[in-house]
């Protein structure tokens, strides 16, 4: 077992004992969730007060409580048992309340595993791609062509079998993985000599390519429909169903789904963490890392380039294909909108944000971003259009401000990207390394931990030279 | 048969031959010196030898297989393995981390193995990690293995390029210039460090350096490159007397200063450098036209 020591432990400052850390991390876990769950019942509605605004930061605070357990040095089962609490079935009871919380846990879900597959490529291999959201397309049309009639449309002969039934899902989940690693070892094939700019232009380029297919690919023959997008796709199953009614929960499917997507979501998202940190800690991993390095020594040490730089396309694409399956069947809907450049650049800014290369640091990323984007800058909004409609008159002191002359333009929604590229201009002055900055495992201590005393002697090691 | 043998090696950067026609052989088990003026070609030799560079014509046999149009990574499998010039360390990973890469060519495990940490997967990891440890001692860096790269002094980092190239388990190494930018206890270090690798673990070596007591010292065979070409090779005793060995490095004026006949007072260079060898009287090649 590889103790993950980071250099710097964030969230672990101080020296409190296990035990106290258990107690304090229960209470930050009881605390957010009854904030997040009860506010609306506990605040006076009022338009000054931000329910909203406040019901999200609760909410964030909460999602954040994964984050802060998986830091705490208290006995794994705890941790486990803990995050199985918040992550199975905190999350779900506060998605049964206020099915906009659901929504946006299972973002945060989806967009932290594309984060973890875009960071093999930039954070590890240090290949910045800005069309990664291409892989996410190829995933999701995937499905969306064969679990609707749009497949019976080009096979005529064969229109009958078409919308294949949602337990087809699962193997097209599947099948998302080997599509997606073929489109990621695709673009990687042509790009292998490029680097930094050049690199980035060119998967940029391969993005708005793979969008602008989808959107004229509706003649001559219509694999997409175009920019009208497909739709219905078939959702997966509700195979469980029968159990749940044997259980006493008598559940509509409209209830339903949300919470099976979203355990769905967090399943494919903890796949994708277990896997990213084996491969980190494996020769592989460590050959990304040193093609980031120094891709001419790496080559020197005997890392193949090619090869090496195309397993970190296909690894990365693999987990959005997997993910665009999945996006597919949740949405019912999908067209080109969902796989614009903005998007890419979401992903890139999460990875960036987080700490490029760190996997905790990624997926807060990943949380910080979504919410941000689906929760906060929304909430502000309404709190100003609130107080705007009810004619609040701001009392700052010395000034009275009418809340009703502030400009309809005004609204902290639209500046989604402004916001971002002041969060991030911020944190390249003052954290360029991100929030939470990958840090590298301490080996020669389990090395030596490990062996026998005398086996780590002055021997020469036994390195060939001559036969 | 020698280990290394070169033939007729042609490498032009577009009108500039960098190096010319060069022929060489290394015998199992030598330190091997290159030396010469900068710009002579010899970083350029190092890298056809290594797969960076694809000379334009000529043979690179290293124990019965041919080196041209092969890749880096291929090379170091075949058994070369090489420092460079400037630092090139992996800076952002940890010391032990770095011999791990140098490890790559021979840790021979699938994509799946690591995914699934399969049995044999993990012994493997686990054997790596304690020879990288055993191999850090053996430099002297037992004990700073979980440092960054970027974060070790530099007579430290240049321990830790000689300790990744010898994670490759070569059979020759290519150092050039190991001791660039030493002081002289760091130097002395080195040189002693280069005489076990190719005492205690057989490894031959291949160095290109300037410092000419360092070569003088350390080397069993010296080899001469001046504009491309190779202009005198021997014995380091040998080298130190020939007239165009102190042409190439002084000029010719300074050269002939050293001929039999204006012998002794030793020659005033304003640059401060010490001729190879100021009382030696050249033996061949006197007046050969450059």
């Amino acid at each position: 077992m590889v103790n993950r020591h980071s250099i710097s432990m964030p969230f672990s400052g101080g020296k409190a004992p296990p035990w106290a850390r258990l107690v304090g991390i229960i209470l930050y876990i009881a605390i957010t969730f009854g904030l997040a769950y009860s506010l609306e019942d506990i605040l006076p509605r009022a338009a000054e007060i931000p329910l909203t605004l406040f019901e999200s930061l609760a909410f964030l605070a909460f999602l954040g409580s994964a984050m802060i357990l998986y830091y705490q040095p208290i006995p794994k089962v705890a941790k486990l048992i803990l995050g199985i609490l918040v992550l199975l079935l905190l999350m779900p009871a506060l998605g049964l309340r206020n099915g906009y919380y659901l929504e946006v846990a299972t973002q945060v879900g989806i967009f932290a595993a594309l984060a973890l597959g875009l960071n093999i490529v930039v954070g590890f291999a240090g290949l910045l791609d800005l069309g990664y959201v291409a892989f996410y397309a190829v995933g999701a049309y995937l499905w969306a062509f064969f679990g609707s009639t749009q497949a019976g449309l080009v096979l005529t002969s064969i229109k009958d079998f078409f919308p294949l039934g949602g337990e087809w899902f699962f193997l097209f989940l599947c099948l998302g993985v080997i599509v997606g690693g073929l489109a990621g070892i695709l673009l990687g094939l042509p790009v292998l000599r490029l680097r930094g700019d050049y690199l980035a232009i060119v998967t940029l380029g391969f993005g708005e390519v793979i969008r602008v297919m989808v959107n004229n690919l509706d003649k001559p023959l219509n694999l997409t429909n175009g920019p009208q997008g497909i739709s219905p796709i078939q959702r997966p199953p509700l195979f469980f169903m029968p159990l749940l009614q044997a259980l006493g929960f008598d559940l509509e499917p409209r209830q339903i789904y949300p919470i099976y997507f979203y355990l769905l979501v967090i399943l494919i998202a903890l796949i994708v963490i277990f896997f990213t940190r084996r491969l980190d800690d494996s020769p592989i991993g460590r050959a990304w890392i040193a093609i980031r390095e120094d891709e001419l020594a790496a080559q020197a040490m005997g890392v193949p380039l090619v090869r090496t730089k195309l397993t970190a396309f296909a690894a990365g694409a693999s987990f959005a294909g997997a993910m665009g399956v999945l996006f597919a069947a949740k949405q019912i809907f999908i067209n080109p909108e969902s796989f614009t450049l903005m998007q890419s650049i979401g992903v890139l800014a999460m990875v960036i944000l987080g700490g490029m290369g760190s996997i905790p640091g990624v997926i807060l990323g990943a949380i910080l971003v979504t919410t941000l984007n689906l929760q906060i800058l929304k909430a502000l909004s309404d709190w100003l259009n609130a107080m705007r409609q009810a004619g609040t008159v701001l009392n700052l002191g010395f000034i009275q401000y009418a809340m009703k002359n502030l400009p309809v333009q005004l609204e902290p929604a639209k500046y989604e990207r402004m916001v971002f590229g002041i969060v991030l201009v911020l944190m390249m002055i003052f954290r360029p390394e991100g929030v939470l900055p990958a840090s590298r495992r301490k080996l020669e201590i389990t090395a030596n931990r490990e062996t026998p005393p005398e086996a780590v002697s002055a021997t020469p090691p036994v390195t060939g030279g001559g036969e | 048969m020698p280990l290394l043998e070169v033939r007729n090696l042609i490498k032009r950067f577009g009108g500039l031959t960098a190096v010319n026609k060069f022929n060489y052989e290394l015998e199992k088990g030598t330190i091997a010196s290159i030396i010469g003026p900068n710009g002579a070609g010899k970083t350029t030799l190092f890298n056809m030898l290594t797969g960076v560079y694809v000379p334009e014509e000529g043979k690179v046999e290293f124990n019965g297989n041919s080196l041209i149009g092969r890749r880096p990574d291929q090379i170091t499998f075949l058994g070369i393995a090489r420092t460079f010039q400037n630092i090139r360390l992996f800076n952002n990973m940890t010391v032990v981390e770095n011999v791990l890469v140098g490890m790559h060519a021979r840790l021979r495990v699938s994509i799946v193995h690591a995914l699934l940490k399969t049995k044999r997967f993990q012994e493997q990891e686990q054997r790596a990690k304690i020879e990288s440890v055993r191999l850090l001692d053996y430099v002297g860096l037992g004990g700073r293995g979980d440092e960054l790269a970027r974060n070790l002094p530099y007579g430290d980092q240049r321990r830790l390029e000689i300790a990744r190239a010898l994670a490759a388990e070569p059979r020759l190494l290519l150092l050039d210039e190991p001791t660039a930018g030493m002081n002289p206890q760091e130097t002395a270090d080195a040189t002693r460090l280069i005489r076990r690798v190719r005492d205690e673990l057989g490894i031959t070596i291949l160095l290109i350096e300037h410092d000419m007591r360092l070569v003088m010292e350390i080397s069993d065979w010296v080899t001469v490159l001046d504009y491309g070409e190779k202009i005198a090779e021997g014995k380091p005793e040998e080298v130190r007397r020939n007239l165009r060995v102190i042409e190439a490095y002084l000029g010719k004026g300074v050269a002939s200063s050293l001929t039999p006949e204006a012998n002794s007072p030793r020659p005033e260079v304003e640059t401060g450098f010490t001729p190879p060898d100021q009382a030696a009287a050249p033996t061949q090649n006197d007046g050969q036209e450059r």
